[in-house]
């Protein structure tokens, strides 16, 4: 159509005229701030070259896309979903990782996990996680070498899991896991194991947990403490579940993660580790420390951060707490019978999967029509 | 004891209402300038045919435009003048028809406003819903569905409802609100006849929770006069005042898919439409005037005016201090389901609510992205449908599989667009896939 002459142009677009401030770099912004506070926890416990391994994901994830942007001949590194991603790659990283690790990662997960399949909203598996998978086949021994955190080489304890040297140790989870089995019957929790193999816990840990059981006339073993607020070996992004449970509620609060999937998550999760976890301790059914576990390994970054990822996901609510129970069930299969002591990320990895065929099962009904109706209908109906 | 407010079953948006701006405002005439534009198709359905040609002279309140079939209304002239032009106008919301352009001069007969037709009681359905197609009427809620269309029950069906829409749920519009304050007595002589003609067995009329001074003042007036009618108050919550919602808010019934209120036992009227009514059948005087809601960030001095159809939308904004120069949009209607306009004569029509002037701000526009199967627009749909998938199909060309997929259900609330992070034009797309549907 032809402009009339006028003092003043105006816009003109199809309604709705008005739009919700709400926007896909609003999001990925929100979601940064919430990890930073869990991200600059690690860099304190894991000094200057955990920063080094942040900056150099985030970089090789914004120089990946950039590439991509290139090709594509379309701007999509404003959208803030590549920094994001770098972001969550080299908080999946151990801390004392060689920088090529991350970097590698962080590529992958921007050009093979994400551009390869079309970009932002087309990937059908977390960008973030694909990236760690490949660091966490290729390279096991590195990303399996934990540095000690600051706050305990300060407590100055010995390290009982300590490998070579003071400054790396096995994470809690691996301790547990290779060292259970030897005192399966003669322990009523597992989380004796720590004290009785003088697993190294911080000054703190030690202090709150006596002064609990002398106020409260209980016997809580050394350990929570520590898992809780984040003074333990593991990747860098992953120790702090207190700072990552304020960054996922504050999500919540600003309705951009839905609660459905990390509550289903870390529910069925504590459910299964009740039920099964004392099997390995010799303690029964209905005796698994459920909450040792929930405090410990990427469950937090995994359920809040990863699994909740729009866009590998599913939308509807039924759907979300099968995934989120699917993510649970599978994370205790892989931690208690796997052969790896952590399996939040092949859980989310594999549920990834399943989303177009949940989000199938939950499909709304329409108004004005009576009977449910299959979306899409018709030979190779699905979108 | 607070009463629960009564809603529609699922989705819907919260945009903040804006009608803080206007809403104080008491309805005021307008000025007017020399020229008016009166397009012969501001109704849902075929144009009327022009009476008029190059000119002549027309008084106010002259047919010059006449109902083409049966989904039609006449066209009446608003102001006393000579037709310069008769010619194509396209208005914003895309329906292209004649116009006659028409330089005012002469006098304005004194309209008397005394009731001429007081003993409408006693005449039949028939004759009612004749005068009201001869005055022209359509509904004003937006739609501009003719009205005589509206309230004729088929043969065989039952209006068990007359729901009174009063919710006025796009943000900015107070026109509605100010029509139940300032001329309760005519809406509800609008309805009464209105109730006549549907024989319906029951009267509600809907408004919105956050206009308690317009349902005080209609309950008020519907005790004192002892009618059998019921005030609703709803949540507030966009779209609320659509039909189908309305419907589902107030009996707990839906319209089917394909089919109209009436089906569901009931028939919708805003009640802008029922002062029209009122007008039209006591009064005597064709629709050529309507209350509009001027407002927006870039307005300074918001009103509630009653104007002519045919007057450019620029003298209303200017009447109302409009700085241009902060202007982003010019909407026609509400925010969520208006047009936005580029050319500033465009006339006001007998479907136009509101004129908006809105700022950068307030249209906050946003850089489209890809589409993140966030979910938003499926929990927002009101019908129920999925509008990525059909956006997706509609991308495709897979026309027929959004059909299948519920896109001739979609009313283009703006919902799903208004709530999408990414930016999509989803009701733009929604609006070419139906286009390209019925093509076919």
């Amino acid at each position: 159509m032809k402009r009339k002459k006028q003092e003043f142009q105006f816009s003109v677009a199809s309604s709705p005229q008005i739009r919700s401030p709400r926007s896909t770099a609003r999001i990925m912004v929100y979601v940064i701030l919430a990890l930073l506070p869990a991200a600059l926890w690690g860099v304190y416990q894991f000094g200057w070259y955990a920063a080094a391994v942040l900056a150099v994901s985030v970089a090789a994830a914004a120089a990946g896309e950039g590439a991509i942007c290139l090709i594509r001949k379309k701007n999509t590194l404003s959208d803030g979903s590549a920094v994001l991603t770098g972001l969550l790659v080299g908080m999946n990283m151990p801390p004392s990782v060689p920088l090529y690790i991350p970097a590698i990662a962080s590529l992958a997960a921007v050009i093979v996990f994400k551009g390869a399949f079309g970009g932002l909203g087309c990937n059908i598996i977390n960008p973030a996680l694909g990236g760690r998978l490949i660091a966490f086949f290729s390279w096991s021994s590195a990303m399996f070498t934990f540095q000690t955190p600051r706050t305990i080489l300060e407590s100055g304890l010995t390290v009982a899991g300590a490998t070579g040297d003071a400054m790396t140790s096995a994470t809690p989870l691996t301790f547990l896991k290779s060292s259970v089995p030897e005192y399966a019957g003669s322990i009523s929790n597992e989380m004796e194991v720590l004290s009785l193999k003088h697993y190294s816990l911080s000054k703190y840990d030690a202090a709150v947990t006596d002064k609990i059981n002398s106020l409260f006339g209980e016997n809580f073993c050394y350990g929570y403490f520590d898992a809780f607020f984040g003074i333990k070996g593991g990747c860098i992004g992953e120790i702090s579940v207190f700072l990552l449970l304020l960054g996922g509620l504050f999500l919540i609060a600003k309705k951009i993660i839905h609660w459905e999937i990390p509550v289903a998550f870390i529910g069925s999760f504590a459910a299964a580790v009740w039920v099964f976890g004392g099997l390995r301790a010799g303690t029964g059914f209905f005796s698994g420390d459920v909450v040792y576990q929930i405090f410990s390994g990427g469950l937090f970054l995994g359920a809040f951060f990863m699994a909740t990822d729009m866009v590998t996901s599913p939308f509807r609510r039924g759907s979300m707490f099968l995934f989120g129970i699917g993510c649970g069930l599978l994370t205790f299969l892989i931690r208690y019978y796997g052969s790896f002591p952590e399996g939040v990320s092949l859980a989310i990895v594999f549920m990834n999967l399943t989303v177009p065929m949940l989000d199938r099962l939950f499909i709304p009904r329409r108004y004005g029509v009576k009977k449910k109706r299959r979306v899409g209908v018709g030979k190779g109906g699905n979108a | 004891m607070k009463q629960r407010l009564k809603t529609f079953g699922r989705g819907g948006v919260h945009p903040d209402d804006k009608k803080r701006l206007a809403a104080d405002r008491p309805i005021r005439n307008s000025y007017f300038g020399q020229r008016a534009v009166i397009p012969m198709g501001q109704h849902l359905g075929a144009p009327a045919e022009c009476l008029v040609r190059p000119g002549d002279t027309v008084a106010e309140g002259e047919l010059i435009g006449r109902a083409n079939g049966l989904i039609s209304a006449h066209v009446y002239c608003p102001f006393p003048g000579v037709v310069e032009k008769v010619g194509p106008l396209t208005l914003p919301n895309g329906s292209s028809s004649q116009a006659v352009y028409l330089r005012i001069e002469g006098t304005f007969e004194s309209v008397e406003d005394g009731r001429i037709n007081d003993r409408w009681v006693g005449l039949s359905r028939e004759e009612l819903t004749g005068q009201i197609r001869e005055a022209g009427l359509v509904g004003l809620g937006g739609a501009a569905f003719p009205v005589h269309v509206k309230i004729a029950v088929p043969k065989g069906k039952k209006a068990e409802y007359l729901i009174i829409n009063g919710a006025e749920c796009e943000p900015y519009l107070c026109a509605d609100y100010r029509v139940m304050l300032e001329y309760t007595d005519e809406v509800l002589e609008g309805i009464d006849i209105l109730a006549q003609i549907t024989e319906a067995d029951k009267v509600i009329i809907a408004v919105e929770a956050n206009k308690p001074e317009a349902a005080g003042k209609l309950r008020g007036a519907v005790a004192h006069s002892k009618r059998p009618y019921a005030v609703e108050m709803l949540k507030v919550r966009y779209p609320q005042g659509d039909e189908k919602q309305l419907i589902r808010a107030l009996t707990g019934r839906e319209v089917p898919s394909g089919a109209l209120p009436i089906d569901a036992g009931c028939v919708v009227c805003n009640v802008a439409t029922a002062k029209s009514v009122f007008d039209a059948v006591v009064l005597k005087r064709p629709l050529t005037e309507r209350i509009v809601t001027v407002s927006g960030g870039a307005v300074a001095d918001p009103a509630n005016l009653k104007t002519r159809i045919g007057v450019p939308v620029r003298d209303l904004l200017t009447e109302c201090r409009t700085d241009f120069s902060k202007v982003k949009k010019i909407v026609v209607g509400g925010p969520m389901m208006g047009f936005a306009l580029a050319d500033w004569d465009t006339p006001v029509t007998k479907s136009t609510g509101g004129v908006l002037a809105l700022t950068a701000g307030e249209v906050c526009d946003k850089p489209q992205t890809a589409c993140l199967h966030c979910g938003s627009c499926v929990s927002v749909c009101p019908m129920g449908l999925p509008p990525a998938m059909m956006y997706k199909l509609i991308q495709a060309g897979e026309y027929e599989k959004a059909a299948a997929a519920g896109l001739p259900d979609c009313k283009e609330c703006g919902c799903c667009a208004y709530a999408c992070p990414a930016g999509i034009y989803l009701v733009q797309a929604f609006k070419k896939g139906k286009r390209m549907g019925r093509k076919k």
